[in-house]
């Protein structure tokens, strides 16, 4: 698989960057973080808007930058498409010029993706004749990731393109941005400072703090590492799984979602069998059990499991996290007492009864 | 009474007209440089600039006589190129009115390039435009208002200037003498008549221009948000 590498090494007055990152050209990367921790500095320098001294860049076989042999590519001549935070539509110019502008200035042989297919997965075919003023927030920013498609970017950047828009416009939105990645097949590197967008669309994470990479690795990994828990807000913490709808219980009102060769029973979702779906199951409502669950539990999800790390049990909190393996990493937070009585220890082969499974489109910010 | 000469007009036609375009080719890339340079000469340079709006015409004219005089720095090398000096000649009045109202056009530039800031640049070059080809599809209609104020400006305040075209051009008819010039001269001969019509001339056309630019400049379909 391709990667991206990219080094970059920059000192502004109160604030050094520092990153030295490899993610792979597919799917989305986000890159997460707080404000001013360099999300930003590190989209601009990926697209040459800003210069790293030490600044290497390679997609893939192909050298964008590496200022040790003295190349840097200009941004015009580097195959990626740069969504802004703000929409930076050109206003002395109608929306379907806006488009067209960056459209013209790519090789027809070149172009990958259709005029009429870009307009038709962000749906823009209404607004042609207007003026951008004249757009909504939300249109505008769906122009404004069109007009960068349309240049069939090999790479698309995008900053914290949501964050300009209020809640009802993200959710109009997202589902656009998913629609690139599986539709269009373009890797997407993501910038966002909101947890719930990240793990809605990532699949793989970087976690930037004060200019420096504090995670990195596929989402379903990062998300269950022990580290992670120092990163986010407790009330975030736990596994991220993608699940396929397999059947509807229509008696009972439930879904049954497969991940694997597993299963999990979430309330009826309005989603047809094939679709896909992301859950987040959080550590504290994940419970662990030693025995084969011969009892009855009301637990509907009950999965055997195999305890892969424990946490700091010498620390004095209460309670310690737990990561297993359903298939996929699982993170469990139990009480020390809990630990000592059950005598956990890696490789033990366990049970886990999930209480809860929340889908990630209703994360709560 | 003499007849009426019409040659001065047609020649501050000819003279702001030519000077606006050396304003422009000159003051476009000074005024994208004062936008966007971080360099510590700017101010410096933005002070220069500006320098005609508050020294008196004459310490300009007379600097600007030495300068384009046959020994002067500018003129000596073009006598030797031409074989005549510049002072007292179309070119010479062409050179001084462009150094007398190049605030007048850098300034509106400045500001226009400015307000369009480099974002919109960003754009363009994130979508494959050259940095020239988006300094003229993206950058120059979006400043179209400085542009308008620059030309405006950069004309109407040739047109008006009295004491550089003075002490540099003398008062050669058909060559160097302007309307403002010849309106003094019919004064002092107390030609009321010709000075009458000469001076109503100018002030109508000052007003036509400047409600014309105001008005088209209202109508601009430029929107920055």
């Amino acid at each position: 698989m391709n990667t991206l590498a990219a080094q970059f090494d920059v000192r502004y007055p109160a604030f050094h960057f520092q990153v030295s990152l490899a993610v792979p050209l597919e799917g989305v990367t986000a890159i997460f973080g707080p404000s001013g921790c360099g999300k930003t500095t590190f989209l601009r320098c990926l697209a040459g808007l800003e210069r790293s001294s030490r600044g290497v860049v390679r997609f893939g076989n192909t050298v964008w930058q590496d200022e040790a042999q003295g190349l840097f590519l200009p941004i015009s001549q580097r195959p990626i498409g740069y969504v802004f935070q703000d929409p930076r539509l050109f206003p002395h110019l109608s929306i379907r010029s806006n488009l067209e502008y960056g459209f013209k200035r790519t090789a027809s042989g070149q172009r990958r993706l259709s005029f009429d297919h870009v307009l038709d997965v962000l749906g823009l075919h209404t607004h042609l004749d207007r003026r951008p003023h004249e757009l909504s927030g939300g249109e505008q920013q769906r122009v404004a990731i069109g007009r960068a498609l349309l240049t069939s970017p090999t790479l698309l950047l995008m900053d914290e393109p949501l964050s300009s828009l209020d809640g009802k416009r993200k959710r109009e939105i997202l589902p656009f941005i998913q629609r690139l990645d599986t539709e269009l097949k373009i890797p997407i590197i993501y910038v966002s400072h909101s947890l719930q967008e990240v793990l809605q669309l990532a699949t793989t994470l970087v976690m930037l703090k004060d200019g420096h990479v504090m995670a990195e690795g596929p989402l379903a990994n990062v998300v269950t590492h022990m580290d992670w828990r120092g990163l986010v807000e407790d009330s975030h913490i736990g596994a991220i799984i993608d699940t396929v709808v397999e059947a509807h219980d229509l008696e009972f009102r439930l879904t049954r979602l497969r991940f694997g060769t597993r299963h999990l029973s979430v309330p009826h979702q309005e989603k047809g069998v094939g679709e896909h779906l992301r859950v987040q199951i959080l550590s504290r409502d994940v419970s662990i059990v030693t025995s084969s669950p011969t009892f009855q539990s009301s637990v509907l999800n009950v999965l055997e499991a195999m305890v892969t790390g424990i946490g700091d049990v010498d620390s004095d909190h209460p309670l310690v996290d737990i990561t297993l393996d359903i298939g996929c990493p699982l993170l469990a937070t139990i009480t020390r007492k809990s630990l000592a009585m059950l005598n956990l220890h890696p490789g033990q082969s366990v049970y886990v009864q999930i209480k809860a499974v929340a889908l990630c489109q209703d994360i709560p910010e | 009474m003499s007849v009426m000469d019409w040659n001065p007009l047609w020649l501050t036609m000819q003279l702001a007209g030519v000077t606006v375009v050396v304003l422009l080719l000159v003051g476009t890339p000074l005024a994208w440089w004062l936008a966007f340079t971080k360099s510590r000469f700017r101010t410096p340079v933005e002070a220069i600039v500006a320098l005609p709006i508050v020294l008196p015409p004459t310490v300009l004219g007379f600097y600007l006589l030495v300068a384009l005089g046959p020994h002067g720095p500018i003129g000596g090398p073009w006598k030797d190129l031409t074989g005549s000096a510049l002072s007292f000649t179309f070119t010479g009045l062409v050179i001084a009115s462009t150094f007398y109202s190049l605030p007048f056009v850098v300034q509106p530039l400045h500001g226009a390039f400015e307000a369009v800031g480099k974002k919109p640049l960003e754009v363009a070059w994130t979508l494959g435009a050259s940095k020239l080809d988006a300094f003229f599809t993206v950058a120059s209609p979006m400043a179209i208002r400085g542009y308008l104020s620059a030309i405006v400006l950069g004309f109407a305040h040739t047109l008006g200037e009295f004491g550089v075209v003075l002490m540099v051009g003398g008062n050669i008819p058909g060559m160097t003498k302007v309307l403002s010039i010849a309106i003094y001269d019919h004064v002092e001969v107390l030609e009321y008549t010709q000075a009458h019509v000469l001076s109503a001339v100018l002030l109508v056309f000052s007003f036509l221009i400047l409600t014309i630019v105001y008005t088209v400049n209202r109508r601009l379909p430029i929107h920055v948000s």
